[in-house]
């Protein structure tokens, strides 16, 4: 190489490097002839390794309940058997399994939280009892709070199922998101009041999506938009489009639609547009 | 005006029995998830052989007299039968759906015959023969297809593979977005458009978006088009509002609720048409809207009307076809293995998508992709990348390193454009290659010069951005 070229090579490295800074997209991979570079091709399919996983990984809801330490729990399986059954049958993940919704504790409940496995048990294992942590600890006082549901093989609209058999008014389902290849670990939560199964849609629901401390939101800020949203849900008897985040920062809220927003996936069947907030269809989750 | 028929074959013995077209239609489609979800899919495979001799014998006249859809009840259907150009159709008039694929598969069915027979087709028609053909099928006829459109380059030429590129980023940083941008054009990509998904809907935020693409695409005077994949009605808002739009977006399905469940109906997309045609910013061509769709949407929105869930995605080439567009996708992998389970699924979707579009006469692209909770990996994405480029596909779409950032998918790369257009000897779009030579990324060959470790004028825009 002629020191002309090395520089360029020095200038080139610089600026991709410098651009990184403002993206976590894999830019300025360089080539093998067409292809990618060796190294680059195997992080790809390192990153993509373990979305696989994370996607197929059991839940562990004895995990969850170690670190709700204290807390309350009962365990719960959707009516999908297995992952392949949950992965091509929705409507089987939004369905309790009939012998656990008959052990579920009914009682005059202002709150449930449903701790969904959904795509993503790694998000869930991480990041679930940290939040029911933080949002617990923001609630109004009084408000009677159901033992946490641990939910298997779950879809969002399961807690719908879970809310009505219990007598819960609200139910705030935390569900691990659907895994990209930067974040396998995305968890989601998914505001109900009022829930009814078959008869609550997804526009009925208020979204947070991409807890994921500490590149994604964190608990603190996550429960902070929770409560506020529970307490406006409380006051007028509803969530969903008619409920608006009233805090000043990103994310929106119940992202109108996946291809045009990083939800990555839980379980909204929601109108959803391929690409613009137009509609179209789900991002496939949960 | 419905004539509801029953359809019957026999096969190993036992008589099988369909009680409708759209029965008999879902019957013989491919196995894929969407359809078992629907409840829709045969229930064993025999079954799935016999409807497709019951659907061999069925003339494609028939399809006339028994829309799958009601025409009162839907908006497609009316579109469909009200714009069903019957001269056209002539030729073809006296055959069944099995003489249907013949003659497709025939010397006979020339370029020219094609384009002349497709304002005959109807959406259901062509997807009929499909599920008849086996994937080379596909492959063969979508290839003797041209559909060329045309903005400031020129899509769908013989021996040309254009693309999108998509520079998304989570939060619609501008600075994300030039870095993701320039990575592309120096990988010789974007003659299809340069499109972002944005984040949000915000009409500021899409704006900001238009005007930093718009900025580029004349500082560097680059002949594409760009769009930010918002809504109709943000589009059509931003136009009268002067914003630099080159092509409206949007994404549509099959039936008028599934459209309704995407805030779209035809009265609106007309005036978008309208809109689009009147800012006049193309300069070799005036095809000025953008359409995606896909297996599942209708379905996802509980309004498939229990059709299966290819013949409805066929049914939305139906409305784009009304808008002249200058690029439509699918975008075929996108919703999860609920609807397409793993990568033989998404594959065939892919080339019946294809050939369907093709056929109704569209510019037919595809966003080659898929969920990380499918079945499928980046040799899937080679492969269907492979047979769409041998079957003609008009553009594909391409983002960084074929990891999207935003939407939490995989797609192709810029380094699969590479090889495709490699292997297959396929040049950009001709406005496009010009532009490339004249700044200095094609070598002698005609191929994308690696300019990684070299001094480039375009890495102004890095640069910029870096400092």
């Amino acid at each position: 190489m002629t020191d002309r070229q090395l520089t360029a090579v020095a200038d080139d490295f610089t600026m991709w490097a410098a651009l990184r800074r403002h993206t976590q997209a894999r830019i300025g991979l360089g080539r093998a002839g067409s292809a990618l570079p060796t190294r680059h091709r195997l992080e790809l399919q390192a990153a993509h390794a373990a979305a696989r996983d994370a996607v197929h990984s059991p839940f562990e809801p004895e995990v969850v309940a170690a670190a709700l330490t204290g807390e309350p729990t009962v365990r719960v399986r959707s009516a999908a058997g297995d992952r392949l059954t949950y992965l091509q049958r929705p409507d089987l993940g939004r369905r309790l399994d009939d012998i656990d919704r008959a052990h579920l504790p009914g009682g005059d409940w202002d709150l449930v939280f449903v701790v969904a496995d959904g795509l993503s048990s790694r998000a869930v294992h991480e990041h679930a009892a940290p939040m029911v942590r933080a949002t617990t600890a923001l609630l109004e006082p009084g408000l009677r709070v159901a033992p946490v549901i641990l939910a298997e093989q779950a879809r969002v609209a399961l807690g719908d199922d879970v809310a009505h058999a219990m007598g819960a008014a609200m139910v705030v389902v935390l569900i691990g998101e659907r895994p990209g290849m930067s974040a396998a670990d995305s968890l989601g939560a998914y505001l109900t009041y009022a829930p009814r199964p078959g008869t609550t849609t997804d526009a009925d629901r208020n979204c947070l999506s991409n807890i994921r401390p500490p590149l994604g939101l964190t608990y603190e800020t996550a429960a902070a938009k929770l409560a506020t949203l529970m307490a406006r849900a409380r006051e007028l008897g509803l969530t969903g489009v008619a409920l608006k985040d009233e805090s000043d920062s990103p994310p929106p809220l119940l992202p109108p639609n996946p291809r045009s927003s990083n939800a990555g996936g839980a379980d909204m069947s929601a109108p959803a547009g391929i690409s613009g907030p137009s509609g179209g269809p789900p991002s496939g989750g949960v | 005006m419905s004539t509801y028929s029953t359809y019957t074959s026999t096969l190993g013995g036992h008589s099988y029995r369909f009680d409708s077209l759209a029965r008999l239609l879902a019957a013989a489609s491919p196995e894929r998830s969407g359809d078992r979800l629907a409840g829709l899919a045969a229930d064993s495979a025999q079954q799935r052989v016999a409807a497709r001799w019951a659907l061999a014998e069925v003339p494609l006249a028939q399809f006339l007299a028994e829309p799958v859809i009601p025409y009162e009840d839907d908006d497609v259907t009316r579109l469909i039968v009200d714009t069903h150009d019957l001269a056209a159709f002539a030729p073809v008039a006296a055959l069944t759906v099995g003489g249907f694929r013949e003659w497709l598969l025939s010397e006979a069915a020339d370029a020219q015959a094609l384009a002349a027979v497709s304002p005959g087709l109807t959406p259901e028609m062509v997807a009929a023969v499909s599920k008849l053909m086996g994937n080379a099928d596909l492959v063969a006829v979508a290839r003797k297809v041209r559909v060329v459109t045309a903005f400031r380059s020129t899509i769908g030429l013989p021996g040309r593979l254009a693309t999108r590129l998509q520079p998304n980023h989570p939060t619609d940083d501008p600075a994300g977005v030039a870095a993701a941008l320039l990575d592309g054009l120096l990988l010789g990509s974007g003659d299809a458009v340069i499109g972002i998904n944005p984040a949000t809907d915000s009409p500021k935020a899409v704006r900001d978006l238009l005007e930093l693409l718009d900025g580029v695409i004349q500082r560097y005077r680059i002949p594409t088009q760009s769009c930010v994949l918002c809504h109709v009605t943000t589009s059509v808002d931003l136009m009268e509002r002067g914003a630099p739009v080159d092509l409206v977006f949007q994404s549509i399905a099959g039936t008028q609720a599934a459209n309704a469940s995407f805030g779209v109906t035809l009265g609106l997309l007309d005036e978008a048409y309208a809109a689009a045609g009147e800012l006049n910013r193309g300069t070799v061509g005036r095809n000025a809207l953008y359409f995606e769709t896909g297996q599942g949407s209708a379905l996802s929105a509980g309004a498939h009307h229990g059709v299966d869930q290819q013949t409805v995605e066929a049914r939305a080439y139906a409305v784009a076809r009304r808008y002249d567009p200058l690029l439509v996708n699918t975008v075929v992998g996108f919703i999860g293995p609920e609807y397409l389970y793993d990568g033989r699924q998404i594959l065939r979707a892919a080339l019946e998508d294809h050939f369907c579009g093709k056929l109704l006469g569209l510019p037919m692209g595809l966003d080659i992709c898929y969920t990380n909770h499918a079945d499928a990996d980046d040799d899937d994405v080679a492969t269907m990348l492979t047979m769409l480029g041998v079957a003609g596909a008009s553009f594909v779409i391409c983002t960084p390193g074929g990891d999207d950032i935003m939407l939490n998918y995989q797609s192709a790369s810029y380094h699969d454009a590479l090889y495709l257009r490699e292997v297959l000897g396929l040049r950009p779009a001709p406005e496009f290659e010009a532009w490339l030579d004249g700044i200095g990324l094609l070598d002698e060959r005609g191929a994308i010069r690696d300019v990684s470790g070299t001094a480039h004028p375009l890495t102004a825009i890095g640069k910029e951005l870096a400092a």
